[in-house]
């Protein structure tokens, strides 16, 4: 059975670094990603757009090629937004879903590994409770792999669509002041979005309750707070995560209402950033609890526009990916 | 591999003369351009579209749509380049369907570059009709595609290459044909 810890120290370095060394042939974190990297999806993500807002939302790119679309975790945009964007670059795609708790983690992945070789996958698309499962994956199977959300590392095609979003409403993302509310700690997607902005020059600042945030995060070179008011004067974005509610079983924060009032963004908070902020939520959205309706539904909210975004990014994504890259 | 300059085709006078004889044809065979709109191929049919555009309206006093169409996702040879091509956006800010669109294109060769222009166009709308310009035509087609207007034909061997030159993106106008030498 192959295990992390049955690596060599080579090969553990190797695992860790995220795909360092290959840069393109995976796309398993922004934290791999160079800033000309990211540029480069975003960059061949407007050309997918335009696709996808024609009334033949469909290009021959990937014909004949076969995406395999691997769901350990229970998701419906996320899966529909990676199957929809194979589909539109007429690539054929299967779903595997995996209940969780059938799965003896390693051993079954290296299994599926199996499988999918022998299905001739061109992609596989990973979604995975375990942090660092796509990375192993990536290590097993000789087709590029894309990490769909691992445990509470990362989510990459969430930032990314995070940040081609933005890049469509302020231009660059040099200078802007991004505030990040809510549960840090258990989030890829705040985890990618971090790595993510920050290479592209925004000024992130985090707001959670002290319970939420991982140690030591200031050293991703964010500014990290603790009250939602001091985070919000002047900001251009707020972008709101989801609370999970089995938080509070864990005794993390004392009640769901309370922190909906400490935390939560209303309109009297959101008067605070920039008359031009945009909200952003990656959904789905606990109304009333991490955001107030007015705001969810406002017409600074950018929530929908995202999810539009996600289809032509992960093009983006499986048509950078599955043509391969370097000649 | 090096490339020798064995011949200038057309200089800047040749081209600019060879547009402007296009553009009458299309003016003529169209009876007038009241329905045509003109997509230019990326990268270097962009400003030769442009450019016809220009004449169609010194000549006819009529103002011409003119579209931009990147192919590349239509490209047929796409999985087996081994790299990715970067994609620029298309513009073609105009419905199509029922138009006579013209697809301009600065060297017509294998026609596997029209056909996905074809199909690209044909995923925008339903057009009236679509004919084909190409400023040169050196022949070795391998799909039964010919041009409507064509600047000039220049009979070549597969050894040579036609290099198509425009102020907008190379500095000047002119074509050239190169051959490799070892």
């Amino acid at each position: 059975m192959l295990t992390i810890a049955g690596l060599s120290r080579k090969q553990r370095e190797r695992f860790f670094l995220g795909g360092k060394r290959l840069p393109s042939k995976h796309c398993l974190g922004l934290a791999a990603l160079s800033a000309k990297e990211i540029n480069e999806i975003l960059e061949n993500a407007v050309p997918m757009k335009q696709v996808i807002s024609r009334d033949i939302k469909k290009v021959p790119a990937l014909r004949g090629k076969t995406v395999v679309v691997l769901f350990y975790e229970p998701s419906t945009r996320t899966r529909v937004s990676f199957e929809l964007a194979a589909k539109h670059l007429s690539a054929d795609t299967v779903n595997v879903s995996a209940s969780t708790s059938s799965v003896v983690k390693g051993e079954s992945l290296v299994d599926t590994a199996r499988t999918i070789k022998a299905l001739g996958a061109d992609l596989v698309v990973l979604r995975h409770p375990s942090a660092g499962a796509p990375h192993l994956l990536a290590r097993l199977i000789d087709v590029p792999v894309i990490n769909a959300g691992d445990g509470m590392h990362e989510h990459p095609t969430q930032a990314l669509l995070d940040i081609f979003t933005l890049r469509e409403r302020k231009g660059t993302l040099k200078g802007l002041k991004v505030v990040i509310i809510g549960d840090i700690l258990h989030s890829r997607v705040a985890r990618s979005n971090i790595w993510g902005l920050t290479k592209l020059g925004a000024d992130v600042h985090l707001v959670a309750p002290p319970t939420l945030l991982p140690a030591g995060i200031e050293r991703a070179g964010v500014t990290v707070h603790h009250r939602p008011e001091e985070a919000l004067v002047d900001s251009d974005v707020v972008m709101v995560l989801r609370l999970q509610r089995e938080r509070q079983r864990q005794g993390l924060i004392p009640g769901v209402r309370e922190y909906a009032r400490m935390y939560g963004l209303n309109a009297a908070r959101l008067a605070l950033a920039r008359p031009d902020a945009v909200v952003m939520h990656p959904g789905p959205i606990n109304r009333g609890v991490e955001i107030a309706d007015d705001v969810a539904d406002g017409s600074r909210a950018v929530i929908t526009e995202q999810v539009t975004n996600g289809v032509a990014v992960r093009m983006s994504v499986l048509y950078l990916l599955t043509l391969g890259r370097g000649a | 591999m090096n490339f020798r300059v064995k011949a200038i085709i057309l200089d800047r006078d040749g081209i600019r003369r060879a547009l402007t004889r296009i553009a009458h044809e299309i003016i003529e065979r169209n009876k007038g351009v009241d329905n045509a709109v003109l997509i230019g191929i990326r990268r270097r049919g962009v400003p030769l579209a442009l450019r016809l555009a220009e004449k169609i309206k010194q000549i006819e006093g009529c103002t011409v749509p003119v579209g931009f169409l990147d192919i590349t996702l239509y490209r047929d040879d796409l999985t087996q380049l081994g790299y990715h091509a970067k994609l620029s956006r298309t513009e073609v800010p105009f419905p199509v369907t029922d138009r006579t669109v013209i697809l301009v294109d600065d060297v017509l060769y294998t026609g596997r570059t029209v056909r996905a222009a074809m199909d690209a166009i044909m995923d925008l709308g339903r057009p009236k009709a679509i004919q084909l310009a190409s400023l040169v035509d050196r022949g070795h087609r391998e799909l039964p595609i010919r041009a409507d207007y064509v600047g000039k034909n220049v009979p070549t061997s597969s050894r040579e290459i036609i290099s198509v030159q425009v102020e907008e993106i190379d500095g000047q106008d002119q074509v050239l044909i190169l051959e490799k030498t070892e």
